[in-house]
């Protein structure tokens, strides 16, 4: 572990090296954090592993023009230049593929990714035998070089990233479109040919300055994990927009500063673990489409559901056992509940445990079990919003009285204060009785005979 | 060009490890999961890594029980995300495989001072070198590779025809194979199993490459040929072992041309393959490009003739 005044030093960017590398793949993380958001709404995130693969015959191909043009070969851009013709043309066969025949997109990407990966891994190894000159260093495109990253290698990564950063935020409104609904963005006279082809230009773009930083295997974690992750903190697009770029900045960031401060990690691995790191917290935690949150939220909702059928049951209970009109709180038999519904005795031993524990129940002699006078209150309003539902069904969806008990079982649960208000002044004027209405089909309150 | 018992070795484990690919690979194509190929193949590298770290040998068996661990792993992860996270499935393989990945390289990296596992190896492989591994076989020195990747080739065939019928039809109605009590769901994890272990057999002698081209192309150049599918299994088959021979030839042949000398054979064999997908998809007899331009051409100077008929 080094010293806490290192990791200081290294986070805050002050070695000029470290600044330069971890600058370069911030950036990098932001622009294809924004640029993967679309990718991944378009339902098209291994578009940049096909794509990242497609771009080696490029680099090969470009060192071996450079270097019969009498140059070195190494020269960074020209490198990449042949990168990007080698990754458009490996769009454009995708995209013949698919409109051509009848194969499907994952077909179209896995041809383009092993083909043309093949060709790049022979013709890379073809050019390294060129006399003369040394090809050595040109495999990092695989792996990544980041450590290595000189000025002019920071300027190219920081422009291009740039550059794509703000062409996907100007074109987000068209994008939005394109990714939600396409059909309607040609309907409405958008060129969506254009437009596939701008987001596959920018992804493009920022696999081909990701090769150099991460390599290209790890680049396509930049574009498919940030939104991923993103994605479950929000349902609105603008917000995920930017917490992807965030997501994508953090891990390029503090993967760079990781590997920085112990140089046998390499900042590839590390940025794509760290991004998975993140993916997995948000995955897990995330409140708006998190696992963990929707688990709460949905045992919460199954708690009440079970609540307010205990009650309703013990209420139609208490009707049948009422002598005159009144309904009174007396204690009821288990026995009874039991019949109402189909628990098992270990079932609705649990949703007694859970009423006991919301004061809805108070203690009684075993066999028995008694509402409390909330618990009461509250089976009453339970059971007056079934029957108002029910009613409501009966007389303005033209429902059989015998079929509605269903149908109300299952909204009631969600009625709002406000739609049971609305429910009252409408069932109101139809002269159905309050405060609890009496059920509109019969109940059968004995346990069912066994067939 | 110097042909020599040497270069038929190299064809003949090129050919066996292409169609054990082969087989698997036009079951995930009809199931739409090529992708699943790439992503596993890169996904196994960590299960090599361990395997290596904890028995401190390159041993052919802990080598195989790690990398299908770390294969069905990456099935399993990738179900569960998109399931539990509600995902999209692309996108859920994409974080699993670079994750694993990632782990990988940094064990690999770890273990780097005393070890030549090299990642480089793995994705291209050596499959020039494979004719000098040699092991005794009945009587015969064949090389190691063609040993192993015949005998996954010969696992991956009797699975094939063995569960024929079922993984037909889990590939075409999975919800009907579940409902006639046929689990689509071990069919998929038997699928990734036998997917890993070819990968790993492939791994050790010829290299990734050939592995994910083979699982894709020649399925689906079959899959533009013909449309039953043990018609299909036989012309991926062929395709493949054609690819390998192609490939080889080309990889001894075409560097000559530019001035270059002879390149890797296993980059090659997957140029070969893209090379008979293109001849398929211009020329298949029932929806090749050029093949449908002239059949336009001909019907509509048919036209003509057929209204008078009519009228």
């Amino acid at each position: 572990m080094p010293p806490w005044s290192d990791i200081l030093e290294v986070l805050t960017l002050q070695t000029y090296n470290t600044r330069l590398v971890v600058l370069s793949t911030s950036l990098l993380g932001i622009a294809a954090g924004l640029v993967g958001a679309f990718l991944l709404l378009r339902k098209r995130s291994l578009m940049g592993d096909a794509l990242s693969h497609a771009t080696l015959p490029g680099v090969a191909i470009a060192f071996a023009v450079m270097v019969s043009l009498g140059g070195t070969g190494k020269s960074l851009p020209g490198l990449l230049l042949g990168a990007t013709i080698s990754g458009v043309a490996g769009i454009v066969t995708m995209l013949l593929i698919r409109n051509t025949t009848r194969l499907r997109d994952d077909v179209a990407m896995g041809f383009v990714l092993s083909v043309f990966f093949g060709i790049g891994v022979a013709s890379l190894q073809m050019v390294q035998n060129i006399p003369g000159a040394s090809a050595a260093g040109l495999e990092s495109f695989i792996y990544g070089k980041t450590a290595s990253m000189v000025h002019s290698d920071f300027i190219l990564i920081a422009v291009v990233a740039g550059v794509a950063s703000l062409v996907s935020l100007a074109l987000t409104k068209e994008f939005l479109l394109l990714c939600f609904d396409d059909g309607f963005a040609a309907s409405q006279g958008w060129p969506t040919l254009m437009l596939d082809m701008a987001l596959l230009g920018l992804v493009t773009a920022v696999t081909v300055i990701g090769l150099q930083a991460v390599g290209l295997i790890l680049v396509i974690a930049f574009l498919i994990t940030p939104p991923t992750a993103a994605r479950f903190w929000t349902n609105n697009l603008v917000p995920m927009l930017f917490l992807s770029a965030g997501i994508g900045g953090i891990s390029g960031w503090l993967g760079a500063s990781i590997s920085a401060l112990t140089p046998q990690l390499p900042a590839g691995a590390v940025i794509v673990l760290v991004a998975a790191a993140l993916f997995l917290i948000s995955m897990l935690f995330a409140p708006a489409r998190g696992v963990i949150p929707r688990l709460v939220r949905q045992g919460r909702l199954r708690r009440k559901v079970d609540r307010q059928h205990l009650l309703r049951a013990a209420y139609e209970i208490l009707e049948s056992m009422a002598s005159d009109d009144e309904t009174r709180n007396i204690p009821l038999p288990m026995d009874a509940l039991q019949g109402m519904r189909t628990w098992t005795p270990h079932q609705l031993g649990k949703i007694l445990r859970v009423a006991r524990r919301e004061d809805h129940l108070e203690p009684a002699v075993p066999g028995m079990i008694r509402l409390s006078e909330p618990g009461f209150g509250e089976a009453a309003r339970v059971t007056r919003n079934h029957r108002l539902w029910e009613s409501y069904l009966i007389n303005y969806a033209d429902i059989a009285p015998s079929h509605v008990d269903r149908d109300a079982d299952m909204v009631e649960h969600i009625l709002g204060a406000d739609l049971v208000s609305e429910l009252e002044a409408d069932l109101d004027s139809r002269d159905i009785v309050l405060p609890v209405p009496p059920s509109p089909h019969p109940i059968q309150t004995e346990p069912r005979a066994e067939a | 060009m110097n042909w020599t018992s040497f270069d038929t070795w190299i064809v003949v484990v090129g050919a066996l490890c292409a169609v054990a690919c082969a087989l698997p690979g036009c079951f995930l194509v009809l199931r739409k999961m090529s992708m699943m190929g790439d992503a596993i193949s890169h996904a196994v590298l960590p299960g090599l890594a361990i395997a290596f770290l904890i028995t401190g040998t390159r041993a052919s068996v802990p080598m195989f029980i790690g990398a299908a661990t770390a294969g069905v792993l990456t099935a399993l992860f990738t179900q569960w995300i998109s399931k539990l996270g509600n995902v999209d499935r692309g996108a859920a393989m994409g974080i699993v495989f670079t994750t694993l990945f990632a782990v990988g390289l940094i064990l690999i990296r770890q273990a780097a001072d005393h070890v030549d596992l090299d990642p480089g190896c793995v994705l291209y492989g050596a499959i020039e070198l494979t004719p000098l591994d040699e092991v005794h076989f009945g009587g015969f020195a064949i090389p190691r590779a063609a040993l192993v990747n015949g005998v996954v080739l010969i696992a991956n065939l009797i699975i094939v025809l063995s569960l024929f019928k079922e993984l037909k039809l889990s590939a075409f109605d999975p919800d009907l194979a579940n409902t006639l009590g046929f689990s689509s769901q071990f069919l998929h994890y038997l699928l990734m199993t036998m997917v890993a272990i070819t990968t790993v057999a492939a791994f050790e002698s010829v290299g990734s490459i050939i592995v994910i081209a083979m699982l894709i192309v020649p399925p689906a150049t079959a899959l533009l040929l013909t449309r039953s599918l043990p018609a299909m299994l036989w012309i991926a088959s062929g395709t493949a072992a054609a690819s390998a021979l192609i490939g080889h030839v080309s990889a001894i042949v075409v560097p000559g041309w530019f001035g270059f000398d002879a390149t890797t054979t296993s980059g090659m064999i997957a140029f070969a393959a893209g090379l008979l997908f293109f001849l398929a998809w211009m020329f298949s007899p029932s929806e090749g490009l050029i093949v449908n331009q002239i059949r336009q051409k001909r019907t509509q100077m048919q036209e003509p003739v057929m209204e008078e008929s009519n009228g």
